[in-house]
């Protein structure tokens, strides 16, 4: 009896049902299927007998035991992941918002649609030219850092060489690359107050800064707490173009600037050891959902509305 | 009087930060640009410059020795943007419209489906596996375009415009008689135009901008596209050296190949579309953030 009532339904509206197939199956090969994968990481793979062919590995945790021996870096590399990623997130609030606000504050059209225009520019750009970009800044001896640095008679720094200042030069390309695409959703927002609340608070006298404090902020909340959640979500993916362009196989600045991704596309593609790699992204997968369901827990706290699903 | 002087120095400040954070934006363009006119014996006695000290096209002119492999990598991103934007779209409006519409029984069920890949997703060594073993993605173009075909997110962003059209207008026309494929093409599509074009603006930049699946599933030098033979040169500027021209290349430099400026020259040659293509197509980009902006 149901049977027959899909089957008519499928009938009936048949052409909806062929429109959505191609994407369907799509995301069934590229999106399922890996994540059905992530058994591979209990297997002791071989690409002749493929996912469900090959056979289990004795013990079944064999791969997480390499993964974590001590000689391992992929403790490392969870750090400077969830180290790093804070850092990005923080900071590109600070300046999306910062400089919507400022930008808010700002007249004339042709000003306006000129600096948005460059501020937006980095947006459109690779992360392999941006890594061409901090070759050209950073690289010992033809670098404008260095460059600049002896012209004032302050000697040179092998930035490549030197792990610590990494934490600042990415969260520099981060900020550089993402405050014009952020900044156009805060805007959105701002243009979106209705101006009779400053007009009234104008006239009982509020600062600049106190209508930016009790205006403008509390308007923008709820888009901050939506996009911080979708960021805080994906906190264990690193993003792989940034750090593969900009940090690629320098080991000499991994302890701070080694990530989860990185770590895993070594081990595959270079060493081609997929069963550490598949150890890795298994562990990597279920961190990420644990902290996925807690952060649609909390926005279901904050806001019924911000709750990601 | 004391309040308008605050006044117009707050409004001063306000103006140099956003001047500055635009030059801080737009100055290592500049320098790549001016880099790659630079002499390479300048670059290596001064290093690099935000203004050329001496203007020299000799990079460029190395570059353009080896022409053969820069125009097949550049035909390959041509191929694979304009064949991959198209298909990416087509399929990704099918799936967006039928999930906008109230009528559509796997609505729901749908749109769960869809935003569960956006959370959660399976890594990179099964993704690796699964194109490579069982869909034999790896080493044709095929491999640059098809993984990208249907991305969740693009999806959405469609979706969340499709809901602003009122259903009543496709249902009235099934009323009419006409079919939902036909409704879709003659009465949707023209409405969405906007929609569609941003959303296919991003595809394609996203498509021009890959290197990660040329740098996962091809071992095939010749099928690299731009941003990965970018990647290439800039890891191993000698590689330019190996092509053909290789031998005629050593000859016209001497021996002594300007590497530095190489490598800034290619940069250009590869954002140079894009940074061209910049003021005609960002504001379909804003345009098009905002209506994501609306939370689906």
């Amino acid at each position: 009896m149901r049977s027959k009532g899909i089957l008519s339904e499928l009938g009936r509206n048949k052409s909806l049902y062929l429109m959505v197939l191609p994407g369907v199956v799509l995301i069934m090969l590229f999106s399922y299927f890996p994540m059905f994968g992530l058994l591979v990481a209990f297997k002791d793979f071989n690409f002749r007998d493929g996912i469900l062919g090959s056979p289990w590995m004795d013990p079944i945790y064999g791969n997480f035991k390499y993964l974590f021996s001590s000689t391992s870096s992929a403790l490392r590399a969870t750090w400077n992941t969830l180290y790093l990623n804070t850092l990005f997130i923080i900071f590109g609030i600070l300046f999306q918002v910062g400089i919507a606000l400022i930008f808010n504050e700002v007249a004339g059209k042709y000003f306006k649609k000129i600096t948005q225009s460059l501020m937006f520019l980095p947006y459109f750009i690779s992360w392999i030219v941006v890594g061409v970009i901090a070759y050209n800044l950073f690289s010992i001896d033809t670098g404008v850092m260095n460059t600049t640095l002896s012209s004032l008679g302050l000697g040179s720094v092998d930035w490549f060489a030197t792990p610590w200042v990494w934490p600042i030069i990415l969260v520099l390309f981060y900020v550089w690359k993402s405050t014009g695409y952020g900044m156009v959703l805060y805007l959105a927002s701002l243009t979106g107050i209705d101006p009779s609340y400053y007009e009234a608070a104008k006239i009982d006298g509020a600062s600049k800064f106190q209508q930016i404090r009790y205006i403008s902020l509390p308007f923008l909340m709820p888009t901050i707490i939506t996009l911080t959640l979708l960021q805080v979500g994906r906190i264990m993916n690193a993003d792989f173009g940034m750090f593969y362009a900009i940090v690629g196989e320098n080991a000499a600045i991994y302890q701070t600037a080694d990530v989860i991704d990185t770590f895993i596309f070594r081990s595959l593609r270079l060493n081609g050891d997929i069963g550490m790699a598949s150890a890795a992204g298994f562990y990597q997968s279920v961190i990420a959902f644990i902290i996925i369901m807690l952060c649609n827990k909390l926005a279901k706290r904050i806001n019924e509305d911000s709750s990601l699903f | 009087m004391e309040h308008r002087i605050g006044n117009r120095m707050y409004h001063g400040l306000m103006y140099s930060i956003v001047v500055l954070f635009a030059v801080f934006c737009v100055t290592p363009f500049l320098l790549v640009l001016s880099s790659s006119f630079t002499s390479e014996e300048s670059i290596l006695q001064h290093g690099y410059n935000i203004f050329p000290r001496e203007f020299d096209l000799s990079a460029y002119r190395v570059l353009f020795l080896d022409a053969g492999r820069l125009i097949e990598a550049y035909k390959i991103s041509i191929i694979v943007t304009v064949i991959g934007t198209i298909a990416s779209l087509a399929i990704t409006a099918m799936l967006a419209y039928p999930l906008s519409l109230k009528r559509f029984k796997l609505r729901k069920a749908l749109n769960v489906y869809t935003l569960i890949t956006i959370l959660i997703n399976g890594g990179i060594v099964p993704w690796y596996i699964v194109c490579v073993k069982y869909l034999g993605l790896q080493d044709n173009l095929l491999a640059l375009i098809v993984p990208y075909l249907c991305m969740a997110w693009n999806v959405f962003l469609l979706r969340s415009f499709f809901q602003t059209i009122p259903e009543e207008i496709s249902e009235s026309a099934k009323i009419d008689g006409a079919g939902e494929f036909r409704i879709f093409l003659s009465i949707i599509v023209p409405l969405a135009k906007p929609a569609l074009a941003t959303i296919g603006l991003f595809i394609s930049l996203m498509y021009w901008n890959d290197w990660w699946l040329g740098l996962t599933l091809l071992n095939k030098v010749e099928l690299q596209p731009l941003q990965l033979l970018l990647r290439t040169i800039q890891s191993n500027v000698q590689f330019i050296a190996t092509s053909a021209q290789g031998a005629e290349i050593i000859r016209a430099t001497g021996g002594r190949l300007p590497s530095e400026g190489i490598k800034m020259a290619i940069c250009i040659v590869t954002i140079g579309p894009i940074v061209f293509l910049y003021p005609f197509i960002q504001r379909y980009f804003i345009k098009g953030l905002t209506i994501g902006a609306v939370k689906g």
